[in-house]
């Protein structure tokens, strides 16, 4: 499932990254590799952006690209 | 990109360079060790910023420590980001550092150690210090260990208690003596990964470092087809990548999950325990909760604004007067004449022009200093992203563009916490259109003059409605401008980067550092952008005061001055005088060399001649059209006689000059024009390039005149007059 589908503060682990390549790149450089735990922990007031905590720091992207992480619990 | 002439040891000090993540502390250790002295300059083509300071090693004297801009990976996409990776290996114009201090926040060691990483595939003498280490504490990784396993000396730091600076610096010399390291991978690369690095390294231009590590760094920041915007990349290399192209992504996975795997098995095992972040999560819970966080921002926002915009004001004033005695204590000291004009009101007017500025630039970045140190300036950014995005506008616009209403010069300086060139110049080509404190008298006088006790609906004055319908335009113009702006010009143009922000802990900023980066940025404004408004002020001044007596006088004041009945007599007789005189000078004939093109507006030269005056300060406007009227030139918005002689103003076939809609006209044009030397100086100074400047007064001057031609036609077509 994408990481958009998961419920706020439970913690999933990550299966694969997709999306265009400098979102790709940039993203797993900050270590949100497959196999990292991730959790969303807060959203924006408008929804968007997303807050997610990823190696113990928080980390922020919008939704379009959330929904390009694939996950599973 | 080619390597400039070696390394410290050929004709120069050894440059050891100061590099991290962003958000460790960098900053921090750097003003340790080198004081508070830095010399600031741009890194050529962009407008990031360049800080050289000097360290003093035992045993080696002094070296120069080069702070390189925060990063997460070498890895780059644009030419700023670009920028790191040319002053961490030495390319293009920059030296090839001696050592690579890496900054590494103890408590996200992992992710930190990235970076490490790949500076050690490069074969740089990398030296690791572990800032934080005071928060990370007992859970803390063994740095012995750490650096066995990395191959790299680490040395732990605790800023609060100064702790570790003796043996960080120990280190360094060490280092610097220990000489040239060689390239260390802690990870394979694949069979058909190596075959690319090699077929990749065959292109690399000569003045690169010819080693795998630059391949692979080619291989994964180039992207195919020039979607990137790297600069200085030999067409050569791009072909040899551009090969490759089809298996770019599974480069980018294979070499990012090796580092990681690696850093997970050697590294993530060394740290016991997660960092408490609870606090920083409680905190965030307000901070950034939907419906509270919102409240909290806008609080807060109002309490910067009103700092700035009222609080500043005392100090200001004092300021004025302090240079206006300073003024006329001058002209009584020297004889009458030329030289004392010229130094009172031309030179000394000039540098006040300058320092008045102080108040308002010490005051916001003391805020911004807070708000970024705290970590607060993230939320902000990321708060407001959705709301800045729709208009193209990074969410960290919205500090500088809300303190562009108290006033555009230190809301342009701020435009330095956006990451990004393009956001920051978009930011600041759009300051200007906000409503500055500065256009209110000319606001205030215009409508007091043109529209008195009117009232809409028999309620709302229209004074007041209109005071407000001009501050809702000049928001509603900016954020318009930086739709079509950031639509129509290449280099504001919204790309689509990709958006990933960290959110650094809640920290206590350092009263020190937040000081620090106040005056560091105030010397900046004054000698860089204070160098340009003292000329412009010179000049305005000598536009508006030669030739010294009017040219062809009315009537022979001399005369008539020594049989005036009385003293108020004389001082009319010296305020007509005046009135002839700036019409008759340089400005006053720029003004009628340049009515024909504001008569369209409904303006005629006199009003000319005001809009030459206020370019040196939009306020000025208005005590340049009380000499032009003969009120004097003490008065300001508020004066009566100005107010009464505005309306009595007639043009040649007996109209009044000033009617409501060009009045309204008037306003508008304030509204939309840049008539401010020192934003324009500011801007200078912050994009390093006249180009700027000149395109912002350019497009501002175009759509101020064609608005305002909109307006008046209109108006007339509409029956008004």
């Amino acid at each position: 499932m994408s990481l958009l589908e998961v419920p706020h503060r439970t913690t999933v682990i990550v299966d694969e990254v997709a999306g265009d390549r400098a979102f790709r790149r940039r993203i797993m450089e900050m270590g949100l590799v497959p196999g990292t735990a991730v959790r969303i922990i807060a959203v924006a007031p408008l929804g968007d952006p997303l807050t997610l905590e990823l190696r113990s720091s928080r980390v922020s992207i919008r939704k379009r690209e959330a929904a390009l992480v694939r996950v599973r619990t | 990109m080619s390597t400039a002439s070696g390394s410290g040891g050929g004709g120069g000090r050894p440059l050891v360079a100061l590099a991290g993540n962003p958000n460790v502390g960098k900053t921090t250790l750097f003003n340790a060790l080198t004081g508070s002295r830095a010399r600031v300059g741009n890194y050529p083509g962009v407008t990031v910023e360049k800080r050289l300071g000097e360290l003093r090693l035992e045993g080696v004297g002094p070296v120069d420590l080069l702070d390189v801009p925060g990063t997460y990976s070498l890895v780059a996409r644009t030419g700023e980001e670009q920028v790191a990776l040319q002053a961490m290996v030495g390319l293009g114009t920059e030296r090839r550092p001696d050592v690579v201090v890496v900054c590494v926040d103890a408590t996200a060691l992992v992710r930190g150690l990235y970076l490490v990483l790949q500076l050690l595939e490069l074969g740089l003498p990398v030296l690791v210090a572990l800032t934080m280490s005071d928060e990370a504490g007992a859970a803390a990784a063994d740095p012995e260990l750490l650096a066995q396993r990395l191959g790299c000396p680490v040395v732990p730091l605790s800023a609060p208690r100064k702790e570790g600076l003796t043996e960080l610096t120990a280190a360094i010399a060490r280092r610097l003596a220990d000489g040239a390291a060689a390239p260390r991978w802690h990870w394979t690369p694949s069979r058909s990964l190596e075959e690319a690095i090699v077929r990749v390294r065959a292109a690399l231009p000569p003045e690169w470092p010819a080693n795998d590590a630059m391949a692979l760094w080619a291989l994964m920041s180039l992207d195919s087809a020039g979607d990137d915007e790297l600069e200085r990349i030999p067409p050569a290399l791009r072909a040899a990548v551009e090969i490759e192209a089809q298996e770019a992504p599974a480069i980018d996975d294979e070499a990012i999950r090796a580092r990681y795997r690696w850093l997970d098995a050697q590294v993530g095992p060394l740290v016991k325990t997660a960092p408490d972040r609870r606090l920083s999560e409680q905190v965030d819970r307000v901070l950034i909760h939907p419906v509270g966080g919102l409240f909290l921002f806008l609080f807060i926002m109002f309490v910067i604004f009103q700092a700035l915009f009222a609080g500043a004001e005392p100090i200001i004033g004092l300021i004025e007067q302090l240079f206006l005695t300073l003024g006329s204590g001058l002209k009584r000291a020297l004889p009458a004449g030329l030289l004392a004009d010229l130094l009172a009101d031309g030179v000394v007017a000039g540098v006040g022009a300058v320092v008045v500025f102080l108040p308002q630039i010490l005051l916001l970045f003391f805020f911004l200093g807070l708000l970024e140190d705290s970590g607060y300036m993230a939320r902000v950014a990321y708060l407001m992203d959705r709301i800045m995005r729709s208009m193209n506008l990074h969410g960290r616009a919205f500090v500088p563009i809300l303190s562009g209403f108290a006033c555009a010069v230190p809301a342009i300086m701020a435009t330095r916490t956006m990451e990004r060139r393009r956001d920051r110049l978009l930011t600041m080509m759009v300051v200007p259109l906000t409503t500055c404190s500065a256009r209110l008298p000319v606001y205030t006088l215009i409508i007091a003059s043109l529209f008195p006790s009117q009232r809409v609906l028999g309620v709302l004055p229209t004074g007041g409605l209109l005071m407000v319908f001009m501050y809702a335009f000049g928001i509603v113009m900016a954020l318009l401008a930086a739709l079509v702006l950031s639509h129509v010009i290449k280099p504001l143009k919204a790309r689509r980067l990709p958006f990933v922000i960290e959110l650094p802990p809640y920290r206590l900023p350092r009263g020190r550092d937040v000081l620090h980066m106040m005056w560091e940025r105030s010397r900046l404004f004054l000698t860089e952008a204070g160098r340009v408004i003292v000329v412009c002020s010179v000049v305005l001044w000598a536009l508006t005061s030669f030739p010294r007596e009017p040219a062809q006088p009315s009537r022979d004041y001399q005369a008539l001055a020594s049989s005036a009945a009385s003293d108020e007599d004389r001082t009319e007789l010296e305020q007509a005088k005046e009135a002839e005189r700036i019409q008759q000078s340089y400005a006053g004939r720029l003004g009628q060399a340049i009515e024909p093109a504001i008569a369209p507006l409904g303006f005629d030269w006199k009003i000319g001649i005001g809009l030459i005056g206020a370019f040196a300060a939009r306020e000025v406007f208005v005590s340049t059209m009380g000499i032009i009227y003969g009120a004097g030139s003490d008065v300001d918005e508020q004066s009566l006689g100005l107010r009464d002689r505005v309306r009595a103003e007639r043009r040649a076939d007996g109209s009044p000059v000033y009617t409501p809609l060009v009045g309204l006209t008037l306003m508008i044009f304030f509204a939309l024009s840049c008539q401010c030397m020192s934003t324009l100086a500011v801007v200078r100074r912050e994009t390093g390039s006249y180009r700027w400047p000149l395109f912002l007064f350019a497009y501002m001057t175009v759509l101020a005149w064609t608005v305002s031609l909109a307006v008046y036609q209109g108006g007339r077509a509409l029956g008004f007059h």
